[in-house]
């Protein structure tokens, strides 16, 4: 889960990481009085989770409080790479002297966490990486070691950070690692650190990313989930407990596995070359269980898909078989039915693996009229691409 | 012989009594996996009767590797007690570990990793958030089920289980020496590296299938690897090719982000090594028997 800037400077905050202050707004008029407080002059920032919002006009000096709310009003609702603005930032206005770049990450291939550093900061580091690698440090953080006094030297050290700031870096360095541990983060990046026209050292922009397998140990996080800008689908089926990605295509996919649902996207999208370009509308694993229940919760979700046209059910039998998973597909159905909500789309089934003539048996006995059975993943994708065509 | 897992092998259960540990502990079973004990501090001293099979638990894995000789555990113990099981496993120096658990943090896994490390790399990790291993006609360590083939001549390693499971199914006439399921975490123990080379060095498999699937470079990695070292035939696959960049594919690890990690770059990395990528499942099996049928 990617963080908002705003509340990636509350995590800093908390943890003591140097920051300037700030408060984060949805109306104009708001902005006044918090330009008030900060002597009048203060930086409006749109909260969008997409780069390059500066370029795009999302970042604003406003002089006095009255500049302020007009500032602000310019760029609420502004769209920034397709993402609204529904959310400004308002921060001190800082006196910048230098901008450096420091963040920890997970380093998947090296399975470790990684410090990078550069004292060529407020540019995007992919530039810097590109255009002047030597001039971003890269530096192994051990998992069970972290980054102790000597290893936060040894980052300091290695992107070459001016002596006088050298101790403060440092410190910052190690207050971002307990930010970076004690939030389950993927990612903390402070881009740019800014020396100021004190001397002083501070996180001026920062983006967290958060690692939702942690959840059930960090309750504060699901508050900062932006329920508002996720998918309506997507919301419904996270509160069903559903693994499900909205998609822009036409074919309701449901399957169980993330491998092969990923795979029967793929699959699908193929077959739709050949009918009219029809694609997936959907990633959802339904896991290994496929209880009646998580079916009709499942179903119920694409059925609710506008753009779903038809729907491909795609089920390898391993551990759960397929008796069951046809009789869960019968039950949903009746289930749906019975809530007054008229089952109108094609369903292409596929089952195979355990007790898959079993499965297939029970769904011809049920002979419901939208319901197709055909006995090859590539040959039900292609006659459920077919039927999303017509 | 097959790979890491063999009829010798003496499994214990990290977790056995709880619903799932209890449902495959049961099916490990059955399928003539020597499992020899289950670990829970709070029940040392029980046994716990499996379908008529009495399955004695020790408070902890050293005592069980003592008592029993045990080489492999299986590890089903929810992701908030994860990381302490793998690291009693590791400090117990048992050969293998095999992490079912799906959801755990990856600052655990870093942090068990790294554990592991530093204590010379004793036990071999597989997962988590994986499927684990099986050896058909042998031993089963994990929830791979054990009907859908025997023995034979294919090896498999997979970041997907329901993927694994069908390539099985589709190849189940030819069979096969062992099939690893790695895991589709961001962070895992045993990678298609680690698998591809055990392959390779393995004299009863004949051809590798490789299943990836986006996120992550492991599928690049291992082309390089093949490229330079793997002489068996192998063909491939690569689950993802429509997913958008960004978004999290229900594995915690399957994620294109910017321009890294898509299915397109991994299928042109194993080409280039020289692997047969399948476009569909079933076609990484037509293209599995065709390479069999050529090398008779």
């Amino acid at each position: 889960m990617d963080l908002f800037e705003y509340q990636a400077r509350d995590l800093f905050a908390k943890h003591g990481v140097p920051v300037l202050d700030g408060d984060v707004i949805e109306t104009a008029a708001d902005a006044a009085a918090i330009a008030e407080r900060f002597g009048g002059r203060a930086v409006v920032k749109a909260q969008v989770k997409v780069g390059g919002r500066g370029k795009a006009g999302g970042v604003k000096l406003a002089s006095d409080p009255q500049d302020a709310v007009a500032k602000a009003e310019a760029i609420l609702g502004m769209d920034i790479k397709g993402h609204t603005v529904h959310k400004v930032m308002l921060a001190q206005t800082a006196d910048i002297k230098e901008e450096y770049y420091v963040s920890f990450l997970l380093d998947r291939t090296n399975r470790t966490f990684l410090a990078m550093a550069s004292v060529e900061g407020g540019v995007e580091i992919e530039v810097v990486a590109e255009e002047n690698p030597d001039a971003l440090a890269k530096i192994p953080v051990d998992a069970n070691e972290g980054v102790t006094a000597e290893k936060a030297a040894e980052i300091v050290a290695a992107a070459k950070f001016p002596a006088e700031i050298a101790d403060q870096v440092a410190d910052v360095l190690q207050k971002l690692w307990v930010v970076f541990v004690k939030e389950d983060a993927l990612l903390v990046e402070v881009n740019p650190l800014i020396k100021s026209g004190e001397g002083k050292i501070i996180a001026l922009d920062g983006k967290v990313s958060l690692d939702e397998n942690a959840e059930f140990r960090q309750p504060e996080h699901e508050a900062l989930e932006d329920k508002a800008a996720a998918n309506p689908l997507e919301a419904a089926a996270k509160a069903k407990g559903l693994n499900y990605v909205k998609l822009d295509g036409q074919v309701g996919i449901i399957g169980n596995g993330a491998g092969l649902v990923m795979s029967t996207l793929d699959v699908v999208a193929y077959a739709g070359e050949n009918h009219g370009g029809v694609k997936p509308a959907n990633f959802l694993d339904i896991g290994g269980g496929a209880s009646a229940e998580v079916m009709a919760n499942g179903l119920e979700i694409i059925l609710g898909d506008a753009d779903v046209k038809s729907v491909f059910v795609n089920v390898f039998g391993g551990i759960t078989a397929c008796d069951a998973v046809a009789n869960g597909i019968v039950q949903a159905l009746a289930l749906l039915e019975g809530k007054g909500e008229a089952v109108t789309k094609p369903l292409v089934v596929r089952l195979d693996g355990n007790n898959a003539e079993l499965g297939r048996q029970i769904l011809t006995d049920a002979n419901h009229p939208l319901v197709q059975q055909v006995d090859t993943m590539d040959g039900a994708a292609d006659r459920a691409a077919e039927l999303a065509n017509k | 012989m097959a790979i890491f897992l063999t009829k010798d092998s003496k499994v214990i259960v990290q977790g056995m009594t709880g619903s799932e540990g209890m449902k495959h502990t049961r099916r490990m079973l059955a399928s003539g996996t020597q499992i020899v004990g289950g670990v829970n501090p709070r029940k040392a001293g029980t046994t716990v009767d499996v379908d008529g099979t009495e399955v004695p638990v020790f408070g902890t894995v050293v005592e069980a590797i003592e008592k029993t000789g045990a080489d492999v555990t299986v590890i089903f113990v929810p992701p908030a007690f994860t990381k302490s099981a793998v690291i009693e496993a590791i400090d117990a120096e048992i050969g293998l570990a095999v992490v079912i658990t799906e959801g755990v943090p990856v600052h655990d896994t870093a942090s068990f990793w790294a554990h592991a490390g530093a204590k010379g790399n004793k036990t071999r990790i597989i997962g988590p958030n994986c499927p684990g291993l099986i050896s058909p006609g042998q031993s089963n360590a994990g929830i791979i089920p054990a009907d859908i083939t025997g023995p034979g001549k294919i090896g498999l390693v997979s970041k997907s289980g329901t993927l694994t499971y069908q390539l099985m199914y589709e190849l189940r006439d030819i069979g096969f020496s062992s099939a690893v399921g790695i895991g589709g975490d961001p962070v895992i123990g045993t990678t298609h590296i680690d698998a591809l080379k055990a392959f390779q060095e393995d004299p009863e498999t004949e051809l590798i299938v490789m299943i990836g699937e986006i996120g992550g470079d492991a599928e690049e990695r291992a082309a390089a690897y093949i490229a330079e070292h793997v002489t068996k035939p192998v063909v491939g696959y690569v689950a993802g090719f429509t997913a958008p960049e960004g978004k999290t594919m229900g594995h915690a690890g399957a994620i294109v982000s910017g321009s890294s990690g898509t299915a397109q770059a991994k299928k042109e990395a194993l080409e280039a090594a020289g692997v047969k990528v399948g476009k569909t499942p079933s076609e990484t099996a037509r293209l599995a028997r065709e390479l069999i049928a050529a090398a008779k």
